[in-house]
Protein backbone atom coordinates (compact mmCIF):
# COMPACT_ATOMS: atom_id res chain seq x y z
CA UNK A 1 0.00 0.00 0.00
CA UNK A 2 1.24 3.13 -0.76
CA UNK A 3 0.07 4.88 1.97
CA UNK A 4 2.21 3.08 5.06
CA UNK A 5 4.97 4.52 6.76
CA UNK A 6 7.38 3.59 8.84
CA UNK A 7 6.69 2.84 12.92
CA UNK A 8 9.36 1.99 15.54
CA UNK A 9 8.68 1.33 19.09
CA UNK A 10 11.85 1.85 21.20
CA UNK A 11 12.52 0.88 24.66
CA UNK A 12 15.64 0.92 26.64
CA UNK A 13 16.10 -2.34 26.63
CA UNK A 14 15.53 -3.04 22.68
CA UNK A 15 12.99 -2.35 19.70
CA UNK A 16 9.84 -3.99 20.62
CA UNK A 17 8.19 -2.96 17.48
CA UNK A 18 9.38 -2.06 14.03
CA UNK A 19 6.68 -2.37 10.56
CA UNK A 20 5.21 -0.91 7.96
CA UNK A 21 1.49 0.55 9.23
CA UNK A 22 -1.43 2.37 7.17
CA UNK A 23 -2.04 4.56 11.12
CA UNK A 24 -1.33 4.83 14.45
CA UNK A 25 -3.28 6.07 17.32
CA UNK A 26 -1.29 7.19 19.95
CA UNK A 27 -2.43 8.67 23.57
CA UNK A 28 -0.63 12.09 23.00
CA UNK A 29 0.06 14.63 26.29
CA UNK A 30 -3.17 16.72 25.04
CA UNK A 31 -5.58 14.47 23.69
CA UNK A 32 -5.51 10.93 21.35
CA UNK A 33 -4.18 11.40 18.24
CA UNK A 34 -3.87 9.39 14.69
CA UNK A 35 -1.47 9.70 12.74
CA UNK A 36 -1.05 8.71 8.97
CA UNK A 37 1.20 9.34 6.39
CA UNK A 38 2.91 12.21 5.45
CA UNK A 39 2.02 13.86 8.88
CA UNK A 40 3.91 17.12 9.56
CA UNK A 41 6.95 16.63 11.25
CA UNK A 42 5.64 16.62 14.96
CA UNK A 43 7.11 16.11 18.39
CA UNK A 44 5.14 15.08 20.99
CA UNK A 45 5.02 13.24 24.34
CA UNK A 46 2.63 10.82 25.69
CA UNK A 47 0.69 10.56 29.15
CA UNK A 48 -0.80 6.94 30.03
CA UNK A 49 -2.77 4.98 27.65
CA UNK A 50 -3.00 2.81 24.44
CA UNK A 51 -1.32 2.57 20.96
CA UNK A 52 -3.47 1.57 18.84
CA UNK A 53 -1.68 0.13 15.47
CA UNK A 54 -3.08 -0.39 11.89
CA UNK A 55 -6.71 0.65 10.81
CA UNK A 56 -7.92 -2.54 11.80
CA UNK A 57 -6.43 -2.73 14.93
CA UNK A 58 -3.51 -4.89 14.09
CA UNK A 59 -1.77 -4.67 17.65
CA UNK A 60 -2.33 -2.46 20.30
CA UNK A 61 0.11 -1.56 23.32
CA UNK A 62 -0.02 -0.28 26.94
CA UNK A 63 2.05 2.72 27.62
CA UNK A 64 2.85 4.66 30.45
CA UNK A 65 4.55 7.46 29.43
CA UNK A 66 6.85 8.04 26.16
CA UNK A 67 8.16 11.03 23.65
CA UNK A 68 6.93 10.74 20.16
CA UNK A 69 8.98 12.11 16.61
CA UNK A 70 7.70 12.12 13.32
CA UNK A 71 9.51 13.27 10.56
CA UNK A 72 10.20 11.75 7.29
CA UNK A 73 7.05 9.49 7.30
CA UNK A 74 9.29 7.55 10.36
CA UNK A 75 6.68 7.81 13.48
CA UNK A 76 9.26 7.00 16.69
CA UNK A 77 7.99 6.20 19.97
CA UNK A 78 10.62 6.01 22.86
CA UNK A 79 9.02 4.36 25.56
CA UNK A 80 9.74 3.00 29.46
CA UNK A 81 7.12 1.12 29.29
CA UNK A 82 5.57 -0.44 26.62
CA UNK A 83 3.54 -3.58 27.14
CA UNK A 84 1.89 -5.71 24.58
CA UNK A 85 -1.99 -6.15 25.05
CA UNK A 86 -1.75 -9.24 24.10
CA UNK A 87 1.05 -10.99 26.88
CA UNK A 88 -0.79 -8.33 29.96
CA UNK A 89 -2.51 -10.44 32.02
CA UNK A 90 -5.80 -9.18 33.37
CA UNK A 91 -4.27 -10.01 37.16
CA UNK A 92 -1.08 -7.52 35.88
CA UNK A 93 -3.71 -4.97 35.37
CA UNK A 94 -5.27 -5.41 38.46
CA UNK A 95 -2.69 -4.84 40.48
CA UNK A 96 -1.68 -2.00 38.85
CA UNK A 97 -4.84 -0.50 38.74
CA UNK A 98 -4.89 -1.31 42.34
CA UNK A 99 -2.23 0.73 42.45
CA UNK A 100 -3.01 3.82 40.67
CA UNK A 101 -6.40 4.05 42.97
CA UNK A 102 -4.16 4.28 45.99
CA UNK A 103 -2.34 6.78 44.46
CA UNK A 104 -5.60 8.99 43.20
CA UNK A 105 -6.35 8.74 46.96
CA UNK A 106 -3.67 10.79 48.25
CA UNK A 107 -4.75 14.50 48.87
CA UNK A 108 -1.06 15.78 48.42
CA UNK A 109 -1.03 15.51 44.54
CA UNK A 110 -0.18 18.11 41.78
CA UNK A 111 -2.19 18.87 38.86
CA UNK A 112 -0.33 16.94 36.58
CA UNK A 113 -0.23 14.41 38.60
CA UNK A 114 -3.42 13.61 38.96
CA UNK A 115 -4.12 14.59 35.25
CA UNK A 116 -1.37 11.45 34.66
CA UNK A 117 -2.99 9.04 37.28
CA UNK A 118 -6.28 9.78 35.70
CA UNK A 119 -5.73 9.00 32.71
CA UNK A 120 -3.32 5.63 33.66
CA UNK A 121 -6.69 4.66 35.52
CA UNK A 122 -8.98 5.29 32.32
CA UNK A 123 -6.70 3.24 29.93
CA UNK A 124 -6.29 0.21 32.62
CA UNK A 125 -10.09 -0.05 33.32
CA UNK A 126 -10.60 0.33 29.28
CA UNK A 127 -8.26 -2.55 28.53
CA UNK A 128 -9.39 -4.69 31.71
CA UNK A 129 -11.14 -8.25 30.07
CA UNK B 1 65.68 -26.77 46.82
CA UNK B 2 61.85 -27.73 48.06
CA UNK B 3 61.15 -31.53 48.22
CA UNK B 4 59.64 -33.44 46.02
CA UNK B 5 56.79 -33.55 48.01
CA UNK B 6 56.31 -29.92 48.17
CA UNK B 7 56.31 -29.13 44.20
CA UNK B 8 53.95 -31.82 43.46
CA UNK B 9 51.95 -30.08 46.08
CA UNK B 10 52.37 -27.19 44.48
CA UNK B 11 51.53 -28.30 40.98
CA UNK B 12 48.54 -29.98 42.19
CA UNK B 13 46.94 -26.59 43.96
CA UNK B 14 48.14 -24.66 40.40
CA UNK B 15 46.28 -27.01 38.32
CA UNK B 16 43.24 -26.17 40.55
CA UNK B 17 43.83 -22.41 40.22
CA UNK B 18 43.65 -22.58 36.75
CA UNK B 19 40.84 -25.23 36.57
CA UNK B 20 38.80 -22.30 38.25
CA UNK B 21 40.07 -19.58 36.28
CA UNK B 22 39.03 -21.61 33.19
CA UNK B 23 35.81 -21.47 34.54
CA UNK B 24 35.93 -17.94 34.97
CA UNK B 25 36.39 -17.53 31.79
CA UNK B 26 33.66 -19.51 29.79
CA UNK B 27 31.50 -17.61 32.43
CA UNK B 28 32.74 -14.49 31.47
CA UNK B 29 32.71 -15.23 27.64
CA UNK B 30 28.97 -16.23 28.03
CA UNK B 31 28.24 -13.20 30.46
CA UNK B 32 30.01 -11.06 27.59
CA UNK B 33 27.82 -12.10 24.90
CA UNK B 34 24.61 -11.48 26.64
CA UNK B 35 25.59 -8.25 27.59
CA UNK B 36 26.74 -6.79 24.56
CA UNK B 37 23.66 -7.88 23.15
CA UNK B 38 21.65 -5.57 25.60
CA UNK B 39 24.51 -2.96 25.03
CA UNK B 40 23.63 -3.03 21.39
CA UNK B 41 20.04 -3.01 21.56
CA UNK B 42 19.82 -0.08 24.17
CA UNK B 43 22.10 2.13 21.39
CA UNK B 44 19.25 3.09 19.55
CA UNK B 45 17.21 4.57 22.65
CA UNK B 46 19.66 6.66 23.93
CA UNK B 47 20.76 7.88 20.32
CA UNK B 48 17.24 8.81 19.28
CA UNK B 49 16.43 10.68 22.00
CA UNK B 50 19.90 13.09 21.96
CA UNK B 51 18.71 13.66 19.17
CA UNK B 52 15.25 14.89 19.46
CA UNK B 53 16.61 16.66 22.85
CA UNK B 54 18.95 18.23 20.15
CA UNK B 55 16.12 19.10 17.93
CA UNK B 56 14.29 20.79 20.73
CA UNK B 57 17.94 22.40 21.81
CA UNK B 58 18.19 24.01 18.77
CA UNK B 59 14.87 26.19 19.35
CA UNK B 60 16.56 27.58 22.56
CA UNK B 61 19.51 28.80 21.52
CA UNK B 62 19.54 32.54 23.70
CA UNK B 63 16.88 31.68 25.69
CA UNK B 64 17.28 32.37 29.58
CA UNK B 65 13.62 30.27 30.10
CA UNK B 66 15.63 27.13 29.00
CA UNK B 67 15.29 24.60 31.30
CA UNK B 68 18.62 24.09 34.23
CA UNK B 69 19.03 21.21 33.45
CA UNK B 70 19.88 22.17 29.89
CA UNK B 71 21.80 25.44 30.45
CA UNK B 72 23.15 24.78 34.27
CA UNK B 73 22.31 26.40 37.37
CA UNK B 74 24.58 29.43 36.18
CA UNK B 75 27.66 28.89 38.70
CA UNK B 76 30.76 26.64 38.24
CA UNK B 77 31.59 25.65 41.46
CA UNK B 78 30.30 22.32 43.32
CA UNK B 79 31.07 19.10 40.64
CA UNK B 80 28.64 16.24 41.30
CA UNK B 81 30.67 12.54 39.96
CA UNK B 82 28.94 9.59 40.42
CA UNK B 83 31.49 6.51 39.66
CA UNK B 84 30.38 3.80 38.00
CA UNK B 85 31.99 0.39 39.29
CA UNK B 86 31.79 -3.54 38.69
CA UNK B 87 30.45 -4.91 42.42
CA UNK B 88 32.58 -8.00 41.49
CA UNK B 89 36.33 -7.91 41.21
CA UNK B 90 38.94 -10.06 39.33
CA UNK B 91 38.45 -8.50 36.30
CA UNK B 92 41.58 -7.33 35.55
CA UNK B 93 42.18 -3.19 35.51
CA UNK B 94 38.16 -2.47 35.16
CA UNK B 95 37.63 -0.76 38.42
CA UNK B 96 41.15 0.21 38.72
CA UNK B 97 40.96 2.12 35.40
CA UNK B 98 37.60 3.71 36.14
CA UNK B 99 39.07 4.99 39.64
CA UNK B 100 42.08 6.12 38.06
CA UNK B 101 40.54 8.25 35.68
CA UNK B 102 38.05 9.83 38.41
CA UNK B 103 40.96 10.32 40.94
CA UNK B 104 42.99 12.23 38.29
CA UNK B 105 39.78 14.51 37.20
CA UNK B 106 39.04 14.93 40.60
CA UNK B 107 42.79 15.84 41.88
CA UNK B 108 42.10 18.45 39.24
CA UNK B 109 38.75 19.67 40.01
CA UNK B 110 39.77 20.38 43.75
CA UNK B 111 42.95 22.02 42.92
CA UNK B 112 41.45 24.14 40.71
CA UNK B 113 39.06 25.36 44.05
CA UNK B 114 36.05 23.49 42.96
CA UNK B 115 34.11 21.41 45.17
CA UNK B 116 33.28 17.98 44.77
CA UNK B 117 30.87 15.22 45.89
CA UNK B 118 30.72 11.66 45.04
CA UNK B 119 28.21 8.82 44.41
CA UNK B 120 29.71 5.80 43.67
CA UNK B 121 27.90 3.14 42.38
CA UNK B 122 29.23 -0.43 42.77
CA UNK B 123 30.94 -1.33 45.90
CA UNK B 124 34.81 -1.71 44.03
CA UNK B 125 34.84 1.86 43.55
CA UNK B 126 34.06 3.00 47.06
CA UNK B 127 36.55 0.56 48.18
CA UNK B 128 39.10 2.07 45.88
CA UNK B 129 37.98 5.65 46.74
CA UNK B 130 37.28 5.84 50.59
CA UNK B 131 40.45 6.05 51.32
CA UNK B 132 41.52 9.75 49.52
CA UNK B 133 37.75 10.45 48.93
CA UNK B 134 36.03 9.65 52.23
CA UNK B 135 34.86 12.74 53.15
CA UNK B 136 33.64 13.67 49.73
CA UNK B 137 31.55 10.66 49.78
CA UNK B 138 27.96 11.46 49.75
CA UNK B 139 25.86 8.25 48.82
CA UNK B 140 26.96 4.96 48.09
CA UNK B 141 24.89 2.12 46.06
CA UNK B 142 25.38 -1.32 45.55
CA UNK B 143 23.34 -3.59 42.94
CA UNK B 144 25.08 -6.39 43.88
CA UNK B 145 21.88 -8.27 44.45
CA UNK B 146 20.91 -7.67 41.04
CA UNK B 147 20.87 -10.03 38.69
CA UNK B 148 20.54 -7.73 35.75
CA UNK B 149 20.09 -4.34 35.58
CA UNK B 150 16.53 -2.61 34.20
CA UNK B 151 16.23 0.28 33.30
CA UNK B 152 14.43 1.08 36.36
CA UNK B 153 17.52 0.73 38.41
CA UNK B 154 19.24 3.41 36.64
CA UNK B 155 15.91 5.75 36.53
CA UNK B 156 16.18 5.64 40.44
CA UNK B 157 19.52 6.76 40.49
CA UNK B 158 18.81 9.49 37.81
CA UNK B 159 15.49 10.56 39.92
CA UNK B 160 17.82 10.93 42.61
CA UNK B 161 20.70 13.07 41.22
CA UNK B 162 18.10 15.26 39.59
CA UNK B 163 16.57 15.64 42.93
CA UNK B 164 19.81 16.87 44.19
CA UNK B 165 20.31 19.26 41.29
CA UNK B 166 16.64 21.03 42.37
CA UNK B 167 18.22 21.29 45.54
CA UNK B 168 21.66 23.25 43.96
CA UNK B 169 23.58 20.57 46.06
CA UNK B 170 25.35 20.93 42.43
CA UNK B 171 26.02 22.49 40.08
CA UNK B 172 27.56 19.82 37.29
CA UNK B 173 27.21 16.53 36.97
CA UNK B 174 30.04 13.97 35.27
CA UNK B 175 29.42 10.13 35.42
CA UNK B 176 32.64 8.08 35.11
CA UNK B 177 31.79 4.28 33.03
CA UNK B 178 33.89 2.52 30.71
CA UNK B 179 33.61 2.74 27.30
CA UNK B 180 32.69 -0.89 25.60
CA UNK B 181 34.98 -0.81 22.65
CA UNK B 182 35.56 -4.44 21.64
CA UNK B 183 36.72 -7.98 24.06
CA UNK B 184 39.75 -6.30 24.95
CA UNK B 185 39.59 -2.58 24.91
CA UNK B 186 37.77 -0.71 27.48
CA UNK B 187 37.94 2.89 27.37
CA UNK B 188 37.58 4.77 31.08
CA UNK B 189 35.60 7.86 29.80
CA UNK B 190 34.10 10.74 32.01
CA UNK B 191 30.74 12.26 30.58
CA UNK B 192 29.24 15.49 31.54
CA UNK B 193 24.91 14.94 31.63
CA UNK B 194 24.40 17.85 33.98
CA UNK B 195 23.99 20.71 32.21
CA UNK B 196 23.43 18.20 29.00
CA UNK B 197 25.99 18.22 26.73
CA UNK B 198 24.48 16.97 23.17
CA UNK B 199 26.40 15.50 20.31
CA UNK B 200 24.73 14.79 17.32
CA UNK B 201 24.38 11.00 16.55
CA UNK B 202 25.10 10.54 12.78
CA UNK B 203 21.86 9.46 11.33
CA UNK B 204 20.23 9.35 7.77
CA UNK B 205 18.78 13.16 8.23
CA UNK B 206 21.51 14.52 10.08
CA UNK B 207 22.47 17.34 7.77
CA UNK B 208 18.16 18.10 6.52
CA UNK B 209 17.19 20.97 8.99
CA UNK B 210 13.98 20.03 10.41
CA UNK B 211 10.98 22.13 11.69
CA UNK B 212 8.85 20.24 13.90
CA UNK B 213 5.41 21.11 15.25
CA UNK B 214 5.64 20.86 19.19
CA UNK B 215 2.50 20.04 20.94
CA UNK B 216 3.01 20.73 24.10
CA UNK B 217 5.27 23.91 23.60
CA UNK B 218 8.94 23.21 22.99
CA UNK B 219 9.82 24.13 27.21
CA UNK B 220 7.32 21.80 28.90
CA UNK B 221 8.33 18.83 26.65
CA UNK B 222 12.04 19.52 27.40
CA UNK B 223 10.88 20.19 30.95
CA UNK B 224 9.71 16.15 30.75
CA UNK B 225 12.47 14.85 28.72
CA UNK B 226 15.99 16.12 30.39
CA UNK B 227 15.46 14.00 33.31
CA UNK B 228 14.62 10.97 31.47
CA UNK B 229 17.24 11.86 28.91
CA UNK B 230 19.71 11.50 32.19
CA UNK B 231 18.48 8.23 33.47
CA UNK B 232 19.03 6.97 30.02
CA UNK B 233 22.06 7.89 30.12
CA UNK B 234 22.81 5.97 32.97
CA UNK B 235 20.98 3.16 31.62
CA UNK B 236 23.51 3.17 28.79
CA UNK B 237 26.58 3.41 31.37
CA UNK B 238 25.53 0.95 32.76
CA UNK B 239 25.34 -1.24 29.99
CA UNK B 240 28.59 -0.42 28.28
CA UNK B 241 29.68 -0.86 31.82
CA UNK B 242 28.48 -4.40 32.43
CA UNK B 243 29.88 -5.52 28.75
CA UNK B 244 32.90 -3.88 29.83
CA UNK B 245 33.34 -5.63 33.05
CA UNK B 246 32.79 -9.14 31.12
CA UNK B 247 35.02 -8.44 29.00
CA UNK B 248 37.66 -7.17 31.02
CA UNK B 249 37.48 -10.55 33.21
CA UNK B 250 37.12 -12.43 30.15
CA UNK B 251 40.86 -11.19 28.83
CA UNK B 252 41.69 -11.32 32.62
CA UNK B 253 40.95 -14.39 33.34
CA UNK B 254 42.19 -16.16 29.83
CA UNK B 255 45.86 -14.43 30.60
CA UNK B 256 45.46 -16.21 33.70
CA UNK B 257 44.50 -19.72 32.72
CA UNK B 258 47.64 -19.74 30.26
CA UNK B 259 50.42 -18.06 33.31
CA UNK B 260 48.87 -21.15 35.26
CA UNK B 261 49.62 -23.68 32.20
CA UNK B 262 53.57 -21.49 32.12
CA UNK B 263 53.91 -22.27 35.82
CA UNK B 264 52.67 -25.84 35.68
CA UNK B 265 55.12 -26.43 32.84
CA UNK B 266 57.92 -25.09 34.96
CA UNK B 267 57.36 -26.39 37.90
CA UNK B 268 57.23 -30.44 36.06
CA UNK B 269 60.37 -29.96 35.00
CA UNK B 270 61.67 -29.13 38.07
CA UNK B 271 59.72 -31.99 39.37
CA UNK B 272 61.11 -34.59 37.22
CA UNK B 273 64.19 -32.85 37.34
CA UNK B 274 64.42 -33.66 41.06
CA UNK B 275 63.51 -36.72 40.92
CA UNK B 276 65.72 -37.57 38.29
CA UNK B 277 68.84 -35.83 40.53
CA UNK B 278 67.65 -38.60 43.63
CA UNK B 279 67.19 -41.36 41.37
CA UNK B 280 70.89 -41.00 40.06
CA UNK B 281 71.91 -39.84 43.64
CA UNK B 282 70.53 -43.36 44.77
CA UNK B 283 72.28 -45.20 41.87
CA UNK B 284 75.81 -43.87 42.31
CA UNK B 285 75.41 -44.96 46.28
CA UNK B 286 74.49 -48.35 45.35
CA UNK B 287 77.25 -48.51 42.86
CA UNK B 288 79.99 -47.59 45.19
CA UNK B 289 78.65 -49.54 47.82
CA UNK B 290 79.14 -52.40 45.48
CA UNK B 291 82.33 -51.50 44.28
CA UNK B 292 83.70 -50.65 48.24
CA UNK B 293 83.32 -54.72 48.54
Amino acid sequence: MASNFKLEIVTPEKTIFTSEVDQVTIPSYEGEMTILKDHIALVTFLRPGIIKIGEKDLENFYLDDGIVEFSDNILLILTTSARNLKEFSNNEIAALLKEVNVGLGKSNLSDKEKYILSHKADALEAIRK
Amino acid sequence: MPSLDDLKKRIKSVKSTQKITKAMKMVAAAKLKKAQESAEKGRPYSDKMQNIILNLTKSFKENSNAPKLLIGSGEDSTYLCVIMTADRGLCGGFNTNICKLAKKKMREFLSNGKKIKIITVGSKGYDQLKKEFNKFIIEKKSLKDKKKISFNDAALIGKRIVELFEKNEFDKCIIFYNNFKNVITQIPQAQQIIPAKIDRVETKSAEKEEFYEFEPEEDEILEDLLPKNISTQIFKAFLENSASEQGSRMTAMDNATRNAGDLVDKLTINYNRSRQASITKELIEIISGAESL
